[in-house]
């Protein structure tokens, strides 16, 4: 086949998948696209500054020059939303698909060998499914001290067990199957028989739950900023925005309301794609684990 | 003789689990980076202070010896001792135990009283015009933080309507609940989309039993089969669903406490990191914890009393 005829081959394929996307996948996709686009072309889309205090439009309700009103430092809240875009989306992604990465490792692991490495890492589980996930995350915020340095480590060390626990009920299954006893009769290594043989077909779970985990990730994050033990002010963080609206709340509802209605669009955009991503990968979509 | 065997049995797998994490609680404080006692004092105290609070908190022994106290103490409900606020730390947690387990309560029945009816409609209308406006709006309401869901309602219901009181707990049984309503609407918003997903597959799944054959071969009516015969099943697993899900309803109600200033172990989670408190994290860390593995327990034995068919497998 010529170079051209490969590439039409290849986009013919990528316009079938395109396809086969359900409606939730699309509108998902397209939402979060806009999002991203919003985060990288922030200066472009406002003139101000997010950090730029000015007492004189202190406190200004909605109009058509804040559209969500001012804060009580006179910074426009609109601004500092689409910049929050920039703080909020990249830990989400990282607090997310980091430990999701070693996370199935494990659990594939642990599947497929089972023994003690199994049973070891069964009772890591037990016991960190026994703690409220937030009550975990805030104690060992607690004892690094704040920030969103020690945010990554607390959730580094915990979010794992999460992926583990799917990849490892799924390895179970595929371990028994056909494919797997040719690939050993074939004299292939475990290493090359689980990453290369199982991973693909234990992955799409980890991927589905991955999107409901990015949600409730970007809400810890906020969650902790509006405890006071996340971002710090004044990064344009939309918990941390939140939280500092509350004391206003009686005279400038829209300090607090309005950042939260770019965690509810992302987070239902991520939903959207997780829940497209279970009708096409044929998965059922577990909100939580 | 099989349920008690079972209820041992189960009793004893906690044990490890009890273990863990009542080791994780007392590593927690070890791994403060400089000396937890100076951090408490915020760097005020004369070393004489400093060497009575380490020997008070008894971080001069050795670890092994400080690991055995704790259990031993802990098991004895004694949670040791808070040098910021001068008070036995489970006299503190247990002052606040109470109304944290009401605030639960009343979350759980609301989210489920919420649940029922739209999980319903969604089950009997699948796959139509009901069921995705339903499946959005859980979607939106998975969506929402539940701070953010907590200061729409306190604007709503307590700023612009002045309905419910937005911060604390009340004096008596009436009082109290008006107090709790809010927080414990917030966690049911938060809460209730998770229940609807479940409670419509658990429907769906129900639909194709034979005995609902027989009451539709009966000339029973659509409606009255799912309420009267598919629900009814379908609530068996609700319990467990929320079981399983204490964790994250006590996640939110740690920000929710927080948020409506109720006195409940969330917002005194929150106040002891912010005073760095550390006996009192410690001590909050092990009794969330239980409270997760005891509520599971629970779940677990009113299931099977419900359903003897588990003491078979």
């Amino acid at each position: 086949m010529t170079e051209l005829g490969q590439s039409v081959a290849s986009s013919n394929r990528l316009l079938r998948e395109l396809a086969r996307w359900p409606t939730t996948l699309r509108i998902g996709i397209g939402l979060m696209l806009l999002i991203v686009l919003a985060g990288v072309f922030a200066p472009l889309l406002t003139p101000y500054d997010p950090y730029a205090q000015d007492f004189g439009s202190a406190l200004l309700p909605p109009n058509w020059a804040h559209p969500f009103g001012t804060d009580n430092f006179g910074r426009d809240v609109l601004t500092r939303v689409l910049y929050g875009i920039r703080v909020n989306l990249p830990i989400g992604f990282f607090t997310t698909y980091v430990p999701m990465v070693y996370g199935v490792a494990l659990g594939a692991f642990a599947g497929y060998f089972g023994g003690l490495f199994d049973g070891l890492l069964m009772r890591i589980l037990d016991i960190t499914v026994a703690f409220p996930f937030l009550v975990l995350i805030i104690v060992i915020v607690a004892v690094l001290g704040p920030g969103v340095q020690n945010i990554y480590i607390a959730v580094f060390l915990t979010a794992w067990t999460m992926y583990a626990r799917l990849a490892r009920a799924e390895m179970l299954v595929e371990r028994g199957k056909d494919y797997v006893l040719a690939a050993r009769t074939l004299g292939y290594g475990s290493l090359r028989i689980v990453l290369g043989h199982g991973l693909p077909n234990i992955i799409n779970s980890s991927i589905v739950f991955s999107m409901s985990d990015f949600v409730l990730n970007i809400m810890l994050v906020s969650g902790l900023s509006f405890l006071g033990l996340g971002v710090a002010p004044p990064v344009p963080e939309w918990g941390a925005m939140i939280a500092e609206g509350r004391d206003f709340i009686f005279d400038a509802w829209w300090i607090s309301t309005l950042p939260g209605l770019a965690i509810v669009l992302t987070g239902t955009a991520l939903c959207l794609i997780g829940d497209g991503l279970a009708q096409r990968l044929g998965e059922r979509r577990h909100a939580l684990l | 003789m099989v349920l008690f065997d079972y209820i041992v049995g189960r009793l004893l797998q906690m044990i490890p689990v009890i273990i863990g994490v009542s080791l994780i609680a007392f590593v927690s404080i070890h791994f403060v980076p400089g000396d937890p006692v100076e951090i408490m004092m915020h760097g005020r105290a004369t070393p004489e202070a400093l060497a009575a609070a380490h020997a008070k908190l008894g971080l001069d022994q050795p670890v092994l010896v400080q690991y055995w106290r704790f259990i031993v103490n802990a098991a004895q409900g004694d949670l040791g001792n808070s040098i910021i606020q001068n008070a036995n730390v489970s006299k503190i947690v247990g002052e606040r135990l109470l109304p944290t387990i009401y605030l639960l309560v009343t979350s759980a029945f609301l989210a489920v009283v919420i649940a029922i009816p739209l999980s319903v409609v969604a089950a009997r209308r699948a796959d139509q015009a009901a069921d995705h406006v339903i499946r959005l709006a859980g979607i939106v309401g998975f969506a929402m933080p539940p701070f953010w869901i907590g200061i729409l309602l306190m604007l709503l219901f307590g700023i612009t309507l002045d309905w419910f009181p937005i911060s604390g707990y009340g004096r008596d049984f009436i009082d109290r609940l008006h107090h709790l309503f809010l927080p414990s609407l917030t966690i049911a918003i938060f809460l209730a989309p998770i229940l609807v997903q479940s409670l419509r597959t658990a429907m769906l799944d129900v639909m194709t039993a034979e005995y609902i054959e027989v009451a539709r071969a009966k000339g029973l009516g659509p409606w009255r089969i799912l309420v009267k015969h598919a629900l009814r099943n379908a609530l068996i697993p609700v319990t467990t669903i929320l079981a399983v899900n204490i964790g994250w309803l006590l996640s939110g109600a740690v920000v929710v406490e927080y948020l409506f200033s109720f006195p409940g172990l969330g917002s005194l989670l929150v106040r002891a990191v912010g005073y760095r408190d550390y006996p009192v994290i410690q001590g909050l860390s092990l009794v969330f914890a239980v409270l997760v593995l005891a509520v599971n327990l629970l779940a677990d034995l009113s299931y099977m009393l419900i359903d003897r068919r588990v003491l078979k497998a």
